[in-house]
């Protein structure tokens, strides 16, 4: 409420003393932090994907071979090779160098439709759920007409009628996210709207935009982050499979999941080098999904 | 209740027709003119001229819809650019191998998903939970083409124990009931049940959790209840929400074997979409893809009448 209008001065008072004042009790984000530090397999996981991320940030410095540049002479070495410690795929192109510079589109492709769905389906869900009436009818059920569409379908649909691309593959994806997130959203905003502090935040005079901003936001967007977190490990497993089909990145650009689908044919002559690029979407995807659950139980969201 | 029914019905028309405006629209987002999806693009400009017209296709939008939808209904989807044939042919053969793949999945999936779920949910917070839990995430968090390979890896290449490829024996692709039949069923079937495996986990286990906190398992603990009493008093509590699952995953995998189908090319509709895609055969792409997005849109129907109808304490209005 005060934020809608000029503070007065015992209340700019009050935030001075506030300020000053040693912290006394702990707030909500200390108290998620103080969770998440005893919960050791969500630190683990965390730690995990920062080291990951570090090391396909720096894969420029750490990459020892370029991960274009192929020999007909070494293709298909096995793990452990001298030189080439993860060995060589197809086209005789380091498998250690292609994996770091991989990650940068796999991680890409895994969290961007995520991100954009979460922007997209929280503007969506919680206009649907804070305005109610008719506008959450048009929302809502164009909402179940995507939701009618089993995910991987979905996504493997619009790729497939708009063609590879990345582009187009962050476009099918981000579609795939939005009803979910839009659904859960507009739950959780429902819930909210019902509470007293809407109404009284009403009464006082304030607009639905500042009481959206102001009351609203501030509670959902917690659990609706959650949510999406754990949608990451599905959008780096759906990613990667557009790309095994041949839907997302296009060689020679090199992806995790692309790599699995180039190196499936050699599967019989090096099957352990093969799989290696489907070990990485396994690790970041089960993190990802781990560190999502320890973020919900630290933040104590229901659901 | 019948009303409730009926209702439920009766609601789902509108979300089939826009399922399957979705699927109409996939042809027109596709780049370039959709006639390319009707005549190959060697075709001389008469001749495009002629089928434009004879398709409709110079109509306006909802005219179209409305010609492609009757057409549709009958069973009509039109023909396969790469071979000419009706996409139904081609699709009704792969429909009964995916759905083969399917169900012997989800039903494996379910099973285990349930001894896990169960066992997790009674015991919360020993080592037999923390392991199924486990489990349960790392089945929801791998990608299933690479564990599809993996297989292939651990019990083809090394093992040689099992087919790495196809359905049935020198590439057959239709079913039999005989033993190299289902040899060639048993990794597909492995690989695609452990997402449903993880998911079922998942929900049995939360449950039995919160069956077993209740007031009547302590009554039922007191009156002198045998532990196989309390048991089938848990189960029937639990089933129909953990089969409501388990129907849904059953859609979710027709829909969502094509990464598997394309691993151990299994001639199913995964494999189908996967050569449409490559083909860019548009009608076959979308033909297969209305097909499959109907049969979830049928399955969620039917999952949630026979839950209402199992389930008493459900009353919908």
């Amino acid at each position: 409420m005060s934020t809608a209008t000029t503070p007065t001065a015992a209340e700019a008072e009050l935030a001075v003393q506030a300020r000053q004042a040693p912290v006394r009790s702990q707030g909500y984000w200390a108290g998620v932090f103080k969770r998440l530090r005893r919960d050791p397999v969500t630190i683990a996981c965390a730690a995990i994907l920062l080291l990951m991320l570090l090391a396909i940030v720096f894969a420029p410095l750490l990459a020892p071979h370029d991960p274009y540049q192929g020999s007909m002479i070494r293709r298909l070495r096995a793990i452990g090779t001298p030189n080439y410690l993860l060995g060589t795929d197809e086209l005789g192109r380091d498998i250690l160098t292609r994996l770091l510079y991989g990650g940068r589109l796999s991680w890409f492709m895994g969290i961007v439709p995520v991100a954009f769905a979460f922007v997209i389906g929280t503007t969506l869900g919680v206009t649907a759920g804070f305005m109610g009436g008719r506008v959450n009818m048009a929302i809502m059920r164009v909402t179940d007409v995507f939701y009618a569409f089993p995910s991987v379908l979905l996504a493997v649909a619009i790729s497939g009628a708009l063609g590879a691309g990345i582009f187009n593959a962050i476009l099918s994806l981000t579609l795939v996210f939005v009803p979910q997130i839009i659904r859960v959203a507009e739950s959780v905003t429902q819930g909210v709207r019902s509470l007293d502090f809407v109404d009284a935040a009403r009464a006082s005079g304030a607009s639905g935009f500042t009481i959206v901003r102001v009351h609203v936001l501030g509670n959902v967007l917690g659990p609706i982050f959650v949510y999406a977190t754990g949608l990451i490990s599905v959008c780096m497993i759906l990613s990667s499979g557009l790309s095994f089909l041949g839907l997302g990145t296009k060689p020679p650009e090199p992806e995790w999941g692309l790599m699995l689908n180039t190196l499936r044919t050699a599967i019989y002559v090096q099957p352990w080098v093969a799989v290696l690029p489907g070990a990485c979407i396994f690790v970041t995807s089960i993190c990802f999904n781990l560190l999502s659950d320890g973020l919900r139980q630290a933040m104590d969201v229901k659901g | 209740m019948i009303l409730y029914l009926a209702r439920r019905i009766v609601y789902a028309i509108p979300i089939a027709l826009a399922v399957g405006f979705v699927c109409f629209m996939l042809v027109q987002i596709a780049p370039g003119d959709p006639i390319n999806a009707i005549v190959p693009p060697d075709a001389p400009a008469d001749v495009v001229e002629q089928v434009r017209r004879d398709y409709g296709l110079d109509k306006p939008l909802p005219v179209q819809f409305g010609l492609w939808l009757s057409k549709v209904v009958v069973g009509d989807l039109g023909r396969s650019l790469a071979t000419g044939r009706p996409v139904w042919a081609d699709l009704r053969s792969a429909i009964g191998n995916t759905l083969m793949l399917a169900f012997c999945a989800s039903g494996l999936g379910f099973v285990l998903g349930c001894i896990l779920g169960g066992l997790a949910g009674t015991f919360r917070g020993s080592a037999i939970d923390r392991g199924a839990t486990g489990i349960a995430v790392a089945g929801v968090s791998v990608p299933h083409y690479w564990l599809g390979m993996v297989m292939v890896v651990i019990f083809s290449v090394q093992l040689n124990w099992l087919p790495a490829m196809g359905a049935g024996p020198g590439g057959s692709s239709d079913w039999g009931w005989d033993w190299e039949h289902i040899k060639h069923l048993v990794l597909p079937t492995i690989t695609l049940s452990v997402i449903p495996m993880g998911i079922v986990t998942r929900t049995v286990r939360g449950i039995v959790a919160e069956i077993m906190n209740q007031e009547f398992i302590t009554a039922l603990r007191g009156k002198g209840m045998t532990r196989s009493g309390i048991f089938l008093h848990v189960v029937k509590n639990a089933a129909p929400n953990a089969l409501a699952v388990m129907g849904l995953q059953l859609g979710y995998l027709m829909g969502g074997s094509i990464l598997v189908e394309t691993v151990f090319s299994w001639p199913g509709t995964g494999l189908l979409l996967n050569s449409a895609i490559f083909q860019r055969d548009l009608p076959v792409l979308q033909g297969t893809i209305l097909v499959l997005a109907m049969f979830f849109v049928a399955l969620n129907l039917l999952v949630d009448l026979v839950q209402t109808t199992l389930d008493p304490r459900i009353k919908r209005a």
